[in-house]
């Protein structure tokens, strides 16, 4: 456990500040080489088919063209599934670009054009002339759901649905409460503001340097190494700075193999970066269908939970989420039965987005419980209450901490959810309805298996390092203050090198567990450190600490000291001195500990609760406050913890009420794939939020008390914003998002059934 | 400066233009935009590509003063005039009250919509047209920041709008 | 993007003979619509000619107490020039209600009237679409129909309008000034964006060669019942979905004396109907007339599917702006709460 310090638990600013906020951070498009030739992609404009015939002949005379890879010229490239899998693949074929003629989803890569200027890359595409043979698409999960199927080979463990417990069928039938619905999801995108790009600078022996826009530059390098058979220590992956991901850049995009193919290919450096419109075709939250019934006696005590998820994937791998298991662990119920399909349509594969899995199935969850909160006639947070429990029923298994209640009592009362009239369409300001609505939230708090690198110098500076990304999230900054908490040290005197593939290992940031994992790293680096020096000062004369132990010492102010007696102790530079060093590093490790994760787990909550307005006749809806209650452990920063739940609110408010990918299935194709037409919240769509953390002391979810906070923000908002909107207007709205279409519709069907 | 040699059969323009405060005489291809002339051969990358289409505003410099998307303007257009990018506002040893703001009300994450969202805010200030806390939410509505960090900038602005207010009012008192 | 010719402008002439002898030729302003359309190969000119340092920037006062816009006028400058806001703050509220900051300072009042639809096809060059490429056909009809027009449209377009500012202009009766290889002429603003029939390649009535040196707008007695409301899917930088502009004269015992309507988002051009207005003189300001003429503007209305809301929606809106405009509060278009 970490306890708050001088620089623990601190609103310190992040450190790599200062260059993101004077435009001097560079991303990954942003670095250059000699002669750097630049790449395009031209991407296919049919969803499933063949490729007939492409003519590359005039785009290869386009005056700075230097060459134009198609399907036809690909240079050699792993011929194996398992050389192209990366570190978080899903079960399947991994896309391979410019592999063969075959078209498997809309928008897939077929061509790239490399030539001297941005500019003559971009318009050569425009000219290569492609002719198609096209099937028929199918992209509509509506029209395929019947060909759903159960994964056959699971991503996880974890993933798989629960064995069904008790006798849900029965129990339901029974209840004297019961709701049964179908709640359906659009496909969503991740839309990071910076777009995927890959600079590959060409050594002079042939080494590569490349800056790669990933979740894990030890990912990226890897692939590459093993797509093209490369010497792994003759390439040197970076991502120091990445403008955002969300899940994204967890598996490396074709961006990277067509700048290392490239670079390859000519010896060349080559930076390929995509359009916005390439940002759709990549990867995104997959559409899904979901049906869930949920039963209570006359006290509101659950009594059965059936939850049905199904969602798209593409033709070629199994993506798969934990969507419906959440229902059989958030509240109490001895009867459940969860069940888990995915379909196959002509798309890209799905891939993980903010909260993969619990931001869809809680959505369902949270909304049904809203429902079955007025079919028995109770306040939507006594209900929960009532169901509460500190156990795992799904693994049946302890759970570390689940400060919920907290959650649930400290965010209503900053909310004034006591004022709360139950009846819908009860309040009202102006011509605006007024709807409050709650909701839980609830994400996995994991421990990845993370190493990293503290050195110590006789100057009293500290250098951290280890391979862990910074997404936004605030890796640089947290793992800064655990170096500096280490050693008694403010935030500056510390130094942060993250974002490199040649440094200690880590795991793709992903999971919200990058502050439990690296931080926990940094940590046990730092007390071996601290070990060392302690062995160093007793080999010096007269050693004042020759008996104590590591347990006892510490560092205070540049000396190692007894903690119980700070008197007691020898300067830093003195022990150094002594032993003829200029400085002492270790490499420090964690991992999942089996003994704790046998009888434990662990999960992050929030209770969050959301104020909408509907215009009454114009059924226009807008969030006009979110309070959110936050329960994930020890907060480290508590600026950039608040930040990372703005952000995940945020995205939530998307979630419930703009983003969706509009398809014509005729085609099978996104026909609204660019940021002006694919609406994310904007600053106006954003009134004030406010976030509680509610700290937990937990030495089991991770060493240092830390369980993540990159998820759980969004998970539980886009319920808590359609049962605000059901308390204000009414109209319990199933499909997401809630755009003000489908709230006037269904005010036009209440008022035809009221005349 | 020609920095079209390589694909020297194609026409180019002489444009003049001063950016953060330096003149360039440049030789360029009309098709060229002032995004793509600042990230590509001036190496400023500090002005982000977010979508290249006018959706987003990470492009956002000061074009004489005013702020513009610099994705939607070709260079060639823009021959004698001055352009204030994000690098031109501040350094990290020297920065921008508005660039300080973001940093000590953590109004960025990733910080790829922040340059865009510093220059469009500096454009906000000099504009004079946000009043409130609802004005600066609508009159920012050109730059989308993915990470949410909507609250946090608006608090950045107040901040740098009530000192800018306080000095003036204390200008007027002297 | 496809290579082009750059030139500049320095007189008006020079601009219309550029025009005239090159039919590959545009013209760049802002560069905010043009450009846009450029790179996603939309439009693809031989030829641009740079009209930037044309002096048709001011905004002059015309003896009537009018003003004339010029056609390089940013949109800033028109929403925030003081005479704007006091005569035509309706003018100056749509402008402010569309695209962004960053945007209306590129902007240029021609470029705005100027602009193309946003209809997904037509910014798809791998989809039919009549507009965009004549005769290929309309991939919008039975494809994703949520925001096109449910008022004029026609079996080969189904396409809106996307301006704010137009429906403005529409509203108050503005003048469009153009001037071509025949000389200057004026265009009543009603009859500038045309319907798409059978030729939807064709957004306006101006000749090739011809182009937009300014808006004229005639004194009016509308600057203190009016409103702008818009609707569309984010609360802000969003094309609408359907807006209103409104603006009456009303009576001292409450009666309309002028009434005008003018719908964005609903059709091909800012759909405005006098006939239907004239109809209403006389009436009584209040919610039973607003409610006939929101009705009587709808009459043809028809849907393509999922743009059926837009009838719905567009009446109440209707309604509303009515309501505003009549009591005086217009929307503030910072102020998220309807009015």
């Amino acid at each position: 456990m970490l306890n708050s310090s001088k620089v623990v638990g601190l609103p310190l600013s992040r450190i790599d500040g200062p260059l993101k906020v004077t435009g001097r951070a560079k991303y990954a498009a942003e670095h250059f080489g000699p002669g750097m030739l630049q790449g395009y992609v031209l991407f296919s404009t049919i969803a499933t088919g063949r490729i007939a015939e492409i003519d590359t002949s005039e785009a290869e005379r386009f005056p700075g063209v230097v060459k134009v890879y198609t399907h036809e010229n690909r240079p050699p490239a792993a011929k194996k599934d398992e050389q192209w899998k990366d570190e978080v693949a899903v079960p399947g074929h991994p896309f391979r670009p410019l592999e063969n003629d075959r078209v498997l989803y809309d928008g897939q890569p077929i061509a790239l054009v490399v030539a001297d200027s941005f500019e003559a890359a971009r318009d050569a595409t425009s000219i290569i002339r492609v002719r198609y043979e096209a099937g028929e698409p199918h992209t509509d999960l509506k029209r395929e759901q019947d060909n759903s199927y159960v994964p056959p080979v699971p991503r996880d463990k974890q993933m798989a649905p629960p064995p069904p417990r008790g006798n849900p069928e029965g129990a339901f039938a029974q209840a004297p409460h019961q709701i049964s619905a179908t709640y359906s999801l659009e496909g969503e995108y991740h839309n990071p503001m910076e777009l995927f790009g890959t600079t590959v600078i060409f050594g002079q022996d042939g080494e590569l340097t490349i800056y790669d826009k990933s979740q894990g530059s030890q990912n990226s390098h890897d692939t590459v190494c093993k797509i093209f058979g490369l010497d792994p220590e003759k390439v040197v992956a970076h991502n120091e700075f990445v403008g955002g991901a969300f899940g994204s850049g967890l598996r490396p995009k074709y961006q990277l193999f067509f700048a290392v193919m490239a670079s390859l290919d000519m010896k060349r450096s080559v930076k390929v970066e995509m359009s916005r419109r390439e940002m759709f075709y990549l990867t995104w939250r997959p559409t899904s269908i979901q049906n869930l019934s949920l039963a209570a006696d006359a006290e509101g005590r659950l009594q059965s939970v059936m939850h049905h998820a199904m969602h798209a994937t593409s033709q070629y791998e199994d993506y798969q989420e934990n969507v419906a298991n959440w229902s059989g662990l958030l509240y109490k119920c001895d009867n459940v039965k969860i069940t888990y399909e995915i379909t196959k349509l002509d798309v890209s594969t799905p891939g993980d987005m903010r909260a993969p899995g619990a931001a869809t199935g809680v959505t369902a969850l949270e909304t049904a419980m809203d429902e079955l909160a007025y079919e028995v006639g109770l306040d939507p947070v006594e209900l929960r209450i009532r169901n509460f429990i500190h156990r795992d029923q799904n693994q049946d298994k302890e759970i570390t901490s689940k400060a919920l209640h907290a959650c649930y009592r400290e965010g209503a009362a900053r909310f004034g959810w006591s004022e709360r009239v139950m009846q819908p369409r009860s309040m009202r300001d102006g011509n605006d309805l007024v709807g409050w609505g709650m909701a839980t939230g609830v994400w996995e708090a994991q421990l990845s298996p993370a190493e990293a690198r503290v050195r110590l110098s006789s100057d009293g500076k500290v250098v951290v390092s280890a391979a862990a990304s910074d997404i936004g999230t605030g890796t640089y900054t947290i793992l800064g203050q655990i170096g500096a908490d280490a050693f008694d040290l403010p935030l500056h005197a510390v130094s942060v090198k993250i974002g490199q593939s040649t440094l200690p290992k880590t795991a793709v940031q992903g999971g919200s567990w990058t502050a439990a994992s690296s931080g926990s790293a940094v940590q046990v680096a730092s007390r071996m450190v601290i070990a060392t020096l302690l062995r160093h000062a007793q080999k010096m004369e007269n050693s004042p600490l020759a008996k104590a132990t590591e347990e006892q010492v510490e560092v205070a102010d540049g000396r190692l000291v007894l903690e119980a007696n700070h008197q007691v102790g020898v300067a830093i530079s003195d022990i150094m001195d002594a032993a003829g060093v200029t400085f002492i590093e270790e490499n420090g490790k964690v991992e999942p500990d089996p003994s704790i994760q046998k009888k434990f787990s662990a999960y992050t909550h929030s209770g969050v609760f959301v104020e909408v307005k509907v215009d009454e006749e114009l059924c226009r809806p807008r969030v006009t406050r979110v309070v959110i209650a936050v329960a994930a452990g020890k907060i480290l920063n508590p600026k950039t913890a608040r930040s990372q739940i703005l952000g995940g609110v945020v995205m939530g408010l998307g979630m419930a009420l703009y983003e969706e990918g509009l398809a014509d299935h005729r085609i099978g194709r996104i026909m609204n794939p660019n940021i002006a037409e694919y609406h994310v919240p904007a600053h106006a769509d954003v009134e004030d939020i406010e976030v509680i953390f509610i700290e937990e002391d937990d030495d089991k979810a991770s060493p240092i008390g830390v369980k993540g906070l990159g998820e759980i923000g969004i998970v539980g908002v886009a319920a808590a914003v359609s049962n605000a909107i059901f308390h204000a207007t009414g109209s319990r709205i199933r499909s997401f998002p809630i755009t003000l279409d489908k709230i006037l519709a269904d005010n036009l069907l209440e008022s035809e059934t009221v005349q | 400066m020609d920095l079209s040699s390589q694909t020297s059969s194609l026409p180019t323009c002489s444009v003049s233009l001063s950016i953060n405060g330096q003149k360039h005489d440049l030789e360029l291809h009309p098709w060229v935009s002032l995004l793509d002339l600042l990230r590509g051969p001036l190496e400023l990358t500090g002005t982000k590509k977010g979508c290249d289409h006018g959706q987003c505003g990470a492009c956002t410099v000061l074009v004489d003063g005013q702020r513009v998307n610099s994705c939607l303007k070709l260079a060639v257009s823009l021959d004698g005039s001055e352009i204030t990018t994000i690098e031109g506002l501040g350094s990290p040893e020297n920065m921008h009250p508005m660039q300080k703001a973001f940093l000590e009300h953590d109004a960025y994450q990733c910080g790829y919509c922040t340059p865009g969202q510093i220059c469009s805010a500096v454009g906000l200030v000099g504009e004079g047209h946000a009043h409130n806390r609802a004005e600066i939410r609508e009159l920012m509505s050109g730059n989308l920041c993915r990470c949410g960090a909507y609250t946090n900038i608006a608090d950045a602005i107040e901040e740098v709008m009530g000192a800018e207010a306080a000095k003036s009012n204390k200008e007027a008192a002297e | 993007m496809r290579q082009f010719s750059y030139s500049r402008a320095e007189t008006v002439s020079d601009a219309v003979a550029a025009l005239a002898s090159n039919p590959e030729a545009q013209l760049l302003a802002g560069g905010t619509n043009l450009v846009d359309l450029m790179k996603y190969n939309v439009t693809r000119p031989g030829a641009i000619v740079d009209i930037n340092r044309l002096p048709l920037k001011e905004i002059e006062d015309l003896p009537n107490g009018g003003l004339r816009i010029g056609a390089l006028a940013s949109n800033s400058a028109v929403a925030y020039d003081p005479r704007v806001q006091e005569r035509y703050p309706l003018l100056s509220s749509a402008v402010l209600a569309g695209a962004s900051a960053q945007l209306r300072n590129a902007a240029t009042t021609g470029g705005n009237i100027l602009q193309r639809t946003r209809c997904y096809y037509f910014y798809d060059p791998s989809t039919p679409c009549n507009k965009r490429e004549p005769g290929s056909g309309c991939g919008a009809i039975g494809g994703v129909n949520r925001i096109q027009a449910i008022l004029g449209a026609s079996d080969k377009c189904i396409a809106v309008h996307p301006s704010d500012m137009c429906v403005a202009l529409a509203a108050l009766d503005a003048v469009v000034e153009v001037e071509g290889p025949d000389g200057k002429r004026d265009i009543p603003f009603t009859e500038f964006h045309r319907l798409p029939g059978d030729r939807p390649e064709s957004d306006n009535t101006m000749a090739r060669g011809e182009m937009v040196t300014a808006i004229r707008l005639e004194g009016n007695h509308f600057a203190s019942h009016y409103t702008y409301l818009k609707l569309r899917d984010r609360l802000s930088y969003a094309f609408a979905l359907v807006s209103v502009a409104a603006a009456m004269e009303v009576s001292s015992d409450g009666a309309i004396v002028d009434l005008r309507v003018a719908l964005g988002g609903v059709a091909h051009k800012p759909w405005r109907d006098k006939l239907a207005e004239a109809e209403f003189a006389g009436q009584p300001a209040n919610e039973e007339t607003f409610r006939q003429v929101a009705r009587r503007l709808l009459a043809g209305a028809k849907g393509q599917g999922e743009n059926d809301f837009k009838i719905p929606l567009a009446e109440r809106s209707i309604i509303r702006a009515l309501k505003q405009a009549a009591s005086g509060r217009p929307q503030d278009q910072s102020v998220k709460a309807i009015q």
